[in-house]
């Protein structure tokens, strides 16, 4: 069924009775072309792009909950491309154009909002450095303008521009970042994908990995063994788990990173607003609540649930910056279990195993990545090479230490990030 | 979340920083060869149930190997990282 405006309508008038499951539930076959093992964001975008730039139709997508039901369902939904080093530019330049048409792309509504992000900064050196990253947006064709104190002034009057520990100098204002609904994101590839064929196994949890003379040759599963010439993984925090199967290691750590959404209130934050020297960030949902969260827990944790102190520190970060929030209540919180790389930057690579295909580390910023990462994966696993804009997402750049991409300056190591 | 401290007792987390998996502990000799320098720098087993990890206690400075579960968070004990240098 195509979704429209007019079907809306019609439906209206017929009691909204007409409408149909988004997606079909299939047997599962004992064989596919491809296997997609995780059914989130990028693992459902990946089936749908292997389907569409690819002519791949018999694919199946294992997830061993339900579909969209991890880090897709769990994050702050901020979509924007303003990277600074070579290798993450040109990928998530790429995702935001892949952004703007996606809801034409999928005939699916993901709300995709495109209000503006602005990150502020507090010093001259501070300046400095997001004037060089705005040049760095510039020249990657993306969008980008440096505002001062005025500038920033008149478009969030209400923040605390005197505060004596981080006074606002200005920001750097990314016009086309904005925010989109989430579980929209994964539903809405959802249905593309099975529109296109692809099979969506939920309740189906791998539990091995078949491996013959080193090519992969299929998964066992909770409901069965099932053969594949190919199988991706796409499972976000719990990466290392799904690749122990296939004997490898990753330079993975997986943490927790909270966030939190208070009561509905009546527009009052129009843009993405980030605030990195007290690890905060906030925007305000289409229902009203206001969705802000902070840093990580900054500790190993696969609980999707984090501690009180960094609700502690994320609510005085807030305060410090807005006052105004003071009284919004705080409607509760939650943790997502992040998939860390050493330099923060994301893995879409083959593995050792031949077949065998690896889409991890997005540490907390996968969100925004979703179309860009599933078009990149789905090219390589149909390919066998890496699509240009991912080219450098590769696995043994820490053992080789070349392309290292970190873009916060701080090393290569587990806890630096 | 509450740690144990091998001089202080039970003390809230804040007065801890967290430094990563135990493997932390087991330095390569210096030519032992960049496959064992990654593994130890990059690569971690990353258990979803029990582990080991470093947490420095910063009011008395003290190392301590703490076992937890990451995915309860519950602290099952801790003992002191005692006589191993080059950590910090």
């Amino acid at each position: 069924m195509r979704y429209s405006g007019l079907r809306v309508f019609t439906q209206g008038l017929f009691g909204n009775r007409g409408w149909k499951p988004h997606w079909r539930k299939p047997d599962l076959k004992p064989e596919y072309d491809a296997i997609i093992i995780g059914g989130g964001g990028h693992g459902l975008a990946t089936a749908y792009y292997l389907a569409k730039n690819h002519g791949l139709s018999n694919i199946a997508v294992l997830e061993k909950g339900w579909l969209g039901g991890g880090n897709i369902g769990r994050n702050t939904t901020i979509v924007r491309a303003n990277y600074f080093l070579p290798g993450n530019s040109e990928f998530y330049s790429f995702s935001l154009k892949l952004w703007e048409w996606l809801e034409m792309e999928l005939n699916y509504n993901v709300m995709h909002s495109q209000r503006g992000l602005i990150n502020l900064f507090h010093s001259d050196g501070q300046r400095d450095a997001f004037a060089r990253r705005g040049n760095a947006m510039l020249a990657q064709g993306d969008d980008a303008v440096l505002l001062d104190r005025e500038g920033v002034r008149e478009k969030l009057p209400w923040l605390d521009f005197e505060q004596a520990r981080f006074p606002i100098y200005g920001g750097l204002y990314h016009p086309r970042g904005g925010t989109a609904r989430h579980d929209a994101v994964a539903w809405g590839y959802a249905r593309a994908a099975d529109r296109r064929g692809v099979d969506l196994i939920e309740n189906c949890e791998v539990t091995g990995i078949d491996i013959e003379g080193g090519r992969v040759r299929g998964v066992q599963t909770t409901r069965g063994a099932i053969r594949a010439p190919k199988v991706g993984i796409v499972v976000a925090g719990r990466s290392s788990q799904v690749s122990a199967m296939a004997g490898l290691r990753l330079p993975i750590e997986s943490h927790v990173l909270q966030a939190f959404v208070t009561e509905g209130l009546k527009p009052v934050i129009d843009h993405v607003i980030s605030f990195g020297m007290g690890h905060f960030y906030i925007s305000q949902s289409d229902k009203g609540g206001l969705v802000f969260g902070g840093d990580l827990d900054f500790y190993a944790s696969y609980a999707a649930r984090g501690n009180l102190p960094m609700v502690e520190h994320v609510m005085e970060a807030g305060m410090t910056l807005m006052p105004m929030i003071g009284r919004a209540k705080v409607l509760r919180s939650w943790g997502g279990i992040m998939d860390m790389s050493p330099d923060g930057s994301p893995i879409i690579d083959r593995t050792p195993v031949e077949g065998l295909y690896l889409n991890c580390g997005w540490n907390y910023g996968g969100f925004k990545a979703v179309p860009a990462s599933g078009w990149c994966l789905a090219h390589l696993m149909a390919t066998d090479r890496p699509h240009e804009v991912a080219s450098r997402f590769r696995l043994d750049r820490f053992r080789t230490g070349h392309g290292i991409m970190d873009e916060e300056g701080t090393g290569a190591q587990h806890n630096l990030h | 979340m509450r740690l144990s401290c091998p001089c202080c007792g039970l003390r809230d987390r804040r007065e801890f920083t967290y430094y990563g998996h135990e493997t932390f502990l087991h330095r390569p000799a210096p030519d032992a060869g960049a496959r064992s320098w990654d593994d130890y720098l990059h690569n971690r087993d990353n258990p979803a149930g029990p582990t080991r990890d470093l947490w420095y206690h910063d009011p008395c400075g003290s190392w301590v190997l703490v076992s937890r579960d990451t995915l309860s968070h519950a602290v099952t004990g801790s003992e002191p990282v005692a006589g191993v240098g080059g950590t910090s």
